[in-house]
């Protein structure tokens, strides 16, 4: 897989680049890598603060009442209802995401309709809500503008292009 | 906006688990949460530093303006406000290159890199035009090849794992295209409004 190979070509190509251009490699990558350690301590409050009102929300079952809210509505528009769970949870949250489309998977069969929808919504879609608050927090953005309209009707437009083409491509 | 969502799911959560009576589980969550987002910030600080060092190195080799050369015609088109030969192009390049092979943990400290390049940019703490841009683009999703749905789809004994590779595609170019345009339309409309 290309995956496997990439991170490690991705070293080399830098490393014997510095070399040859005769930078100092080790002195440049620790003074480089300082900068991170500083990102992600900066980054805990942002992080931990979304987190436990996502745990909150997700724990006292409040999630589950909105999806079976929310499921007459998709039922009448044909959206596969299987499939809303993880369309709603997949901007708010990637790791309660990965394991609904885990779950699907597992129930429907990786092969079925439901089970390629959920693995194309999984990959053709991203946790909006952490984005934002990992990218924003870091440099210390506090008014956001547009950006979460943007985010999530981006994400609307995944979960749609999603239905749109594994239904014309296995259905 | 944000801090009414957040506020939401707490309080929401909260009252709903009152009358439902899941306080305990509501208990339970906050606290495992509270280690889960240090865990998690721990094992990113890993990721950070390794590669926000080597991303130094390359960018001192000159290989982030390389990549960011090769690719100006069409980013410069998608960020009009960064000037050409800005160093936020390489990072935003090589986010956009980490995610589309589905190097999350690769792609998250390049992406913010880039956010701080912008905001050297735009010296101030509203969201810019070119960070809202390429939020829209991350949140949109460029992976090309989804290791982690492969892997899911393969423990399961899929019959062909990587089938989903095409409709992913096909998937992610359409919503990164809407992101795009969504993007401008509400680019237009903070335009128009601060006109008049």
């Amino acid at each position: 897989m290309i995956s496997i190979w990439l991170i490690p070509g991705v070293i080399l190509v830098v490393l014997v680049t510095a070399t040859v251009k005769r930078i100092p490699a080790y002195e440049v990558f620790v003074e480089g890598s300082k900068e991170g350690l500083n990102i992600a301590v900066s980054l805990l409050p942002f992080l931990l603060g979304m987190m436990v009102s996502i745990a909150i929300f997700q724990a006292s079952g409040a999630m589950n009442a909105v999806l079976s809210f929310l499921t007459p509505f998709t039922n009448l528009i044909g959206f596969p209802k299987e499939v809303l769970p993880l369309a709603i949870v997949r901007p708010i949250s990637g790791t309660a995401a990965l394991s609904m489309t885990t779950e699907v998977i597992r129930t429907f069969g990786p092969d079925s309709f439901i089970g390629q929808l959920a693995s194309t919504m999984q990959g053709s879609t991203d946790t909006t809500l952490y984005i934002i608050t990992v990218y924003f927090g870091a440099v210390g953005i506090k008014r956001m503008g547009d950006a979460l309209k943007v985010g999530l009707l981006a994400d609307l437009a995944g979960i749609i292009a999603s239905v749109v083409i594994v239904t014309l491509l296995f259905s | 906006m944000v801090n009414l969502i957040w506020v939401f799911l707490a309080v929401s959560g909260i009252l709903y688990a009152a009358f439902h009576g899941t306080m305990g589980e509501v208990n339970q969550a906050i606290f495992k949460t509270l280690d889960d987002s240090v865990m998690i910030t721990i094992s990113l600080a890993g990721v950070l530093v390794f590669w926000l060092g080597l991303m130094k190195i390359a960018e001192e080799a000159g290989l982030l303006n390389g990549l960011a050369r090769l690719f100006r015609p069409i980013v410069t088109r998608i960020f009009p406000e960064i000037p050409k030969d800005h160093p936020a192009l390489g990072y935003i390049l090589s986010n956009m290159t980490a995610n589309m092979f589905g190097l999350g943990n690769a792609a998250t400290p390049m992406g913010l890199k880039a956010m701080k390049e912008l905001k050297k940019l735009s010296k101030s703490d509203q969201a810019s035009r070119s960070m809202i841009t390429f939020l829209a683009i991350n949140t949109s999703s460029l992976t090309l090849i989804p290791t982690t749905v492969i892997a899911i789809r393969m423990k399961y004994g899929s019959a062909d794992p990587t089938s989903i590779v095409a409709s992913t595609i096909l998937a992610t170019i359409i919503s990164t295209m809407a992101a795009l345009m969504i993007d401008r339309y509400f680019y237009y409309r903070r335009k128009r409004v601060s006109r008049q």
